[in-house]
């Protein structure tokens, strides 16, 4: 298992040095626009970190000096597709955010909506050695948890301890220094495919960029546009994205569940663009401007001009109503939120004390969205905007910037993984001097 | 694998493009921009034009011109020397050893130098030295004041309160006024030497100088070739006491037929008589002698 880690703890540690020279960039490499934005870290706060299990990696206030977004180009499904396409689109936007910022950022932070993720939750359960809970315990009881196989070319990107018990008392955030004589956890753990990692390392390499974390947009986005209740009591984000809308699913602080649907808005904007027979861009265009899910009889009357150049004056002067749009739209929205009620359902949402879902992404700003989804996901049904971060320019602060939010405070105060914990004992290398240590104690 | 039609404008910036704004943004880089490239230019240029010689006489000579022209200003120009405090002797010595001819600039003038020069004048005691406006060098001299003649071997000489020697002198009729001291080191003692001329009071009329013996104590010598021979330490007081025996309407021990007063153990005056008051004195006691028997 170590060995699988060893990447992760690589990046880590180069975060830890991009925040000790206090730039860093994060980037979202959506389907439909990559945005980059530039923070500068204040300082990082050591006595949090020294209280609890959490901010094993450090964290730190920071503000956002450089935000520039750009046309997506090469990426399908929130998968890297054409390397070169993507690499030009993140050296654009890198290039614009530094220019704002005015200072040069050698460290970014990526996410990424697709690649598949799944979901697994894994148990262990170790016997306490000296009664009380020391940081050992908490790195074996990890490391005991039973691993699936996950298959081939697949990529651990997050595992996060989500519960702590000892004995028969459960929901424990911080085990250390309590007494007990068997430790249980509960873990997350979120794989995806090892290419699209791959990919975007690669591109970001031939940026002259060094990738210091790397998360799933699902979760990034959670950590934006859910409130803290709503994080603490249970509730599924959903964002809705250019090619995949993410779900993930948020109970006491800890992300549980996280999946992706393959569809997006660029599906609704390509069932425009057959069904009115008109170009892609146009499309999008009608798609922002006009596009909703819920009609009504004034939208019968409001005639929309397509437009086109083929030089056919009948074919370029076709109109449509809104009312035939919204019949292109909303079939396709309502087949991405049936697939994601599947999705939910399959993951035993319903089985939550709260059942909040909010819906944020670029795709949650199509008019009357709040109301469709209410029928099919339930009646607990908000729109969410990413939270106010510092020095975030007014036009980054739409749904469709959730995640390039989250990420900014994911990378400020990441929740703790697998990998920031200690090595057991065991684990280490057979000549290690821990493991020394621990055979002097033992037999002595 | 490119589409048929031409794909839109990618405003990607190119590669060298996105690496050249990143090496400006980058602080150490910007900093060599900002300093190091002008300072190195500007290093680079001045050493070139100066390593040709012609140039750097050129240069020198400006140099030098620029200088000669500033200090040879009507402003900076010191045209006559005016001494205060000094006497006409005196500023004459000062005028010939400073020797200055004038006008001259007040850049070449070292003042400091020269005010060692003329502190260092016999005369002199202290001097202050200035430029005033209007070009005048201003001396304030404070001269030394003789207090005391010394008759040594090489003549006599004027010395001032602290035994400084002030100047020669030809006659001792030139400062009827002062004292007489004499003998080998008593320049070194002229503040004791003071304190007894002041302590003599009414004898003052008959002190004709002070003798210093062996470098160590003080006579005082009076007309009639008497002398008073003082101790080397508690010489004052033992003046005093003289002078008060000698008020003392009995005794006046000095207006009689006394050569010395030899006080050198103060506890025990000791008196020497001339060889005639005597001779007299053994003649009377004999008589006195005589007398009892009788």
């Amino acid at each position: 298992m170590i060995e699988l880690y060893e990447s992760q703890r690589a990046m880590r540690n180069m975060r830890k040095a991009a925040m000790q020279r206090g730039v860093i960039a994060i980037l979202d490499v959506g389907t439909s626009k990559i945005a980059c934005l530039v923070l500068r870290f204040d300082g990082v706060n050591g006595d949090i970190e020294a209280e609890s299990v959490g901010s094993l990696a450090g964290q730190s206030g920071f503000r956002v000096i450089g935000a520039a977004t750009t046309r997506s180009r090469g990426v399908r499904f929130g998968e890297i597709s054409t390397m070169g396409e993507t690499e030009r689109a993140i050296r654009t936007a890198v290039q614009a955010a530094q220019k704002m910022a005015n200072i040069r950022v050698d460290h970014v932070i990526a996410c990424f909506a697709g690649a598949e993720p799944r979901s697994y939750g894994l148990a262990g359960s170790v016997e306490i050695a000296n009664s009380t809970v020391t940081e050992q315990d908490v790195a074996r009881v990890l490391s005991s948890c039973d691993v699936p196989e996950y298959g081939e070319g697949r990529e651990v990107l997050h595992a996060q301890p989500v519960n702590f018990a000892l004995d028969h008392r459960s929901g424990l955030s911080d085990p250390r220094g309590q007494i007990g004589q068997t430790l249980y956890s509960d873990m997350h753990m979120l794989t995806v495919d090892a290419g699209a990692i791959q990919n975007l390392l690669h591109c970001v390499k031939r940026c002259d960029l060094e990738l210091a974390g790397v998360a799933s947009s699902a979760y990034v986005s959670g950590i934006s546009a859910l409130v803290e209740d709503e994080q603490e009591l249970g509730a599924a984000c959903i964002d809705l994205g250019g090619g995949s809308t993410g779900i993930s699913i948020f109970m006491k602080k800890h992300m549980i569940y996280a999946d992706t649907v393959r569809m997006g808005g660029d599906h609704v904007t390509g069932d425009i663009s057959m069904g009115l027979q008109v170009p892609t861009q146009v499309a999008e265009r009608i798609k922002t401007f006009y596009g909703g899910v819920m009609a009504t009889g004034m939208d019968d009357r409001e005639m929309i001009e397509t437009g086109g150049e083929t030089g056919d004056w009948e074919h370029d002067r076709r109109t449509v109503s809104r009312a035939e749009l919204i019949g292109i739209m909303r079939p396709r929205v309502e087949e991405i939120l049936e697939d994601v009620r599947a999705r939910l359902d399959a993951a035993g949402f319903d089985h939550l004390p709260s059942q909040q879902i909010v819906l944020t992404g670029g795709g949650s700003q199509i008019p009357g969205l709040d109301g469709l989804a209410s029928k099919i996901l339930g009646h607990q049904v908000r729109l969410g905007r990413p939270l106010r971060v510092h020095g975030l320019p007014q036009a980054a602060t739409g749904p469709g910037f959730a995640s390039a939010v989250g990420l900014c405070l994911f990378a400020a105060h990441p929740q703790d993984e697998w990998w920031d914990f200690e090595i057991p004992v065991e684990r280490y290398p057979a000549r290690s001097l821990r493991r020394a240590v621990k055979w002097f104690r033992d037999n002595w | 694998m490119q589409p048929v039609t031409e794909p839109r404008v990618d405003p990607a910036p190119s590669r060298l493009n996105y690496r050249m704004q990143r090496l400006l943004l980058t602080p150490l880089f910007r900093l060599v921009l900002r300093v190091g490239v002008p300072f190195m230019v500007g290093f680079g240029g001045l050493t070139l034009w100066f390593s040709d010689e012609e140039r750097r006489d050129a240069f020198n000579l400006f140099v030098a011109d620029l200088r000669a022209e500033i200090e040879q200003r009507p402003e900076f120009m010191v045209k006559i020397m005016a001494i205060d405090g000094a006497s006409v002797s005196v500023s004459e010595d000062i005028r010939e050893i400073l020797h200055l001819d004038f006008p001259t600039s007040s850049f070449d003038l070292n003042l400091d130098e020269m005010r060692e020069t003329v502190v260092e004048l016999d005369a002199v005691e202290t001097a202050r030295m200035r430029i005033r406006q209007g070009g005048v060098l201003q001396i304030d001299v404070v001269e030394r004041t003789p207090v005391v003649l010394w008759r040594s071997i090489q003549g006599l000489e004027l010395l001032d309160a602290t035994g400084v020697h002030v100047r020669m002198v030809e006659q001792r009729g030139a400062f009827p006024e002062l004292p007489i001291v004499a003998g080998e080191g008593a320049d070194q003692a002229i503040p004791e030497a003071m304190k007894l001329f002041a302590a003599t009071g009414p004898l003052i009329g008959r002190v004709r100088g002070l003798e210093r013996i062996g470098e160590r104590r003080w006579d005082v010598v009076l007309d009639r070739d008497q002398r008073i021979l003082l101790p080397e330490t508690g010489a004052v007081q033992a003046l005093r006491r003289v002078v008060a025996m000698d008020q003392v309407i009995d005794m006046q021990i000095l207006a009689r037929d006394v050569v010395s007063v030899d006080l050198r153990l103060p506890d025990r005056p000791t008196l020497r008589m001339t060889d005639h008051s005597l001779g007299e004195y053994r003649r009377i006691k004999t008589i006195e002698s005589q007398e009892g028997r009788l």
